[in-house]
């Protein structure tokens, strides 16, 4: 049960994330060789568990007041490019070019 | 050949009217200064975490209870994935797995002539309700090639609502709509309004021929109005059948509604289907609810939230508003409708009939048909009327003492409407509009008439 070249290629799109070499994708397939050793234990009729704390871990509730935002300042030191106090991206987005047209090792796979 | 059957759904977004964001402290205001609404959380720095606002919860919680819906005392939190300017994180926290409310329903009215005088109620199922964060705005610089992005909306509070595809044209659509906006504004969880992106609508729509399973559907975005709502469905149905007779095939895609050319158009930036990559939120834990049977005991107040509390708390909703108005002041429940669909009306009329002796069932025809036609001519809101309840109420009172006719009431109320602060008796003085009760008086004109017309008098008296 290898991974698929169309998989690997579809993650790299959805996460851009590159694999870069065969190591990169061996890395991938024992990460999820190891995961599927849950499969080994039968959990029919258990409910899935959301944290070790279980019912310990409380989602806390803040009260709904103001208490953070104007600084603008900070935000746009990490701005490559700004305009007015605005942050500054490409018109849209940049897919990352189809299979056969990237420069991958993905393509020789 | 049987005729197509139209089906349309509804994604509707209202933002939660709070003060502060769904996971963050920042204030949530609309057209504040750009990013200058926007914490550390909301820009996505690294090392922050999601704290949940208590009252986004009630808010929902709230909605979820006027819409019938049962609410899931566990919901849960998690992440959809994708790359967009305006989403810092590359992912939306939402509701995908369990939402906070389920399995609901809306009522709402339809005319079924263009004289509104025959209503039919439809209901239309509520799949669930779920919170999610908005995401910021991008602003389109097509000169430069460049999008400029405001992260001030990037984490407000959002409820989806999700309406089953019960819905089969415009009409219904729109009205669906209005009446949520309506629930909405009541209860206070979102103001609503379409135009400031407090209420935002994506419609899916299919048609088959009957007794044959649904169509491909399609989606349709940028939606602005209600009226607008009604247009793109009621577009897509028509092209959509025109498409398939033509031998044509739909494509699952998402389209944009063109206001200005009436149509749908493709949306690019749309490649395919997307794979969100839906993962629980490992930053948060279950959304636990209770109600009086399940409170604990020993727990801080300011964490709880109790669903039986908040349902005793809501407010009357427009239907049970419109009931109420019909049974107390004996007018049709079509009136109840207008009298609801303008902001503020019902009061206005409420208060005219506490002040006026005249019947409810007769002033309700001077709400409808003279203040709200002249509220319509100058677009102006009930609020921004120049004659305000007393007024109206005292001229009223002038008609049902039977001082003035009723057409020289009309004439009173045009005058009113200048909003030169003269009261309904001194403008009857002025343009001498009084009602002659003296009999003598009114023998001695009817004579006079007579006398002066002579010629028509013989014609119409034989003999």
């Amino acid at each position: 049960q290898k991974v698929s070249v169309e998989v690997l290629d579809h993650l790299e799109h959805l996460a851009l994330v590159d694999f870069r070499d065969s190591e990169g994708v061996e890395r991938l397939q024992k990460a999820i060789q190891f995961a599927d050793q849950l499969h080994e234990v039968n959990t029919d009729g258990v409910e899935p568990m959301d944290s070790v704390l279980e019912d310990r871990w409380c989602l806390y509730l803040r009260e709904d007041d103001v208490t953070e935002g104007n600084c603008i300042k900070e935000l746009l030191e990490n701005a490559r490019e700004k305009v007015e106090e605005y942050f500054v991206a490409p018109p849209g987005n940049i897919p990352l070019p189809k299979l056969e047209e990237r420069d991958t090792f993905l393509q020789g796979s | 050949l049987a005729p197509w059957v139209p089906v349309v759904g509804l994604e509707i977004h209202a933002q939660i009217s709070s003060n502060s964001k769904l996971f963050s402290g920042s204030q949530v205001q609309f057209a504040a200064p750009p990013n200058s609404l926007v914490s550390f959380f909301d820009a996505s720095l690294p090392g922050t975490l999601p704290v949940l606002n208590r009252r986004c919860v009630e808010a929902a919680v709230m909605t979820g209870l006027a819409l019938n819906c049962s609410i899931n005392k566990k919901s849960l939190f998690d992440r959809k994935h994708y790359f967009y300017a305006d989403l810092p994180a590359g992912y939306q926290i939402t509701q995908q797995r369990v939402p906070i409310a389920v399995n609901g329903s809306l009522s709402y009215s339809l005319c079924i002539d263009s004289k509104m005088s025959q209503m039919v109620t439809k209901t239309v199922r509520i799949k669930q309700i779920q919170l999610e964060q908005d995401s910021g705005k991008s602003l389109h610089d097509d000169t430069r090639s460049q999008t400029l992005v405001d992260l001030n909306r990037a984490g407000v509070g959002l409820m989806e609502v999700v309406m089953e595809p019960d819905m089969c044209c415009g009409e219904e659509a729109a009205a669906a709509v209005r009446e949520l906006q309506l629930i909405l504004q009541t209860l206070g969880s979102s103001q609503a309004v379409m135009a400031e992106g407090q209420l935002r609508v994506d419609a899916n729509v299919s048609v088959h021929r009957p007794g044959e399973p649904y169509g491909v559907r399609t989606e349709v975005k940028n939606i602005n109005s209600i009226r607008f709502l009604a247009k793109a469905v009621d577009y897509e149905i028509q092209r959509q059948i025109e498409e398939l007779e033509n031998g044509g095939t739909i494509l699952n895609e998402t389209r944009a509604f063109d206001s200005k050319l009436g149509c749908t158009v493709p949306m690019r930036d749309k490649e395919g289907k997307q794979d969100y990559r839906f993962m629980p939120e490992p930053n948060l834990p279950p959304l636990i609810l209770y109600d009086a049977k399940s409170l604990p005991a020993n727990m801080n107040h300011q964490q709880v939230i109790n669903i039986d509390w908040i349902h005793e708390r809501l407010p009357d909703l427009p239907s049970v508003k419109r009931e109420k108005l019909v049974e107390q002041y004996g007018i049709l429940p079509e009136h109840s409708f207008t009298l609801l669909n303008e902001d503020g009306l019902a009061e206005f009329y409420e208060s005219v009939v506490k002040q006026t002796q005249m019947k409810p069932k007769k002033v309700i025809g001077w709400i409808l048909n003279d203040l709200l036609s002249y509220l319509k001519q100058y677009s102006l809101t009930v609020k921004q009327s120049p004659v305000s309840s007393f007024l109206l109420a005292d001229l009223l009172n002038l008609v049902e003492k039977k001082e003035i006719s009723s057409s020289a009431a009309k004439r009173v109320l045009a005058e009113l409407w200048k909003g030169e602060g003269k009261t309904p008796l001194e403008i009857v003085k002025e343009q001498k509009l009084e009602l002659l009760q003296d009999q003598k008086e009114l023998e001695q004109i009817c004579q006079a008439v007579i006398d002066g017309q002579e010629k028509e008098v013989i014609m119409i008296v034989p003999g």
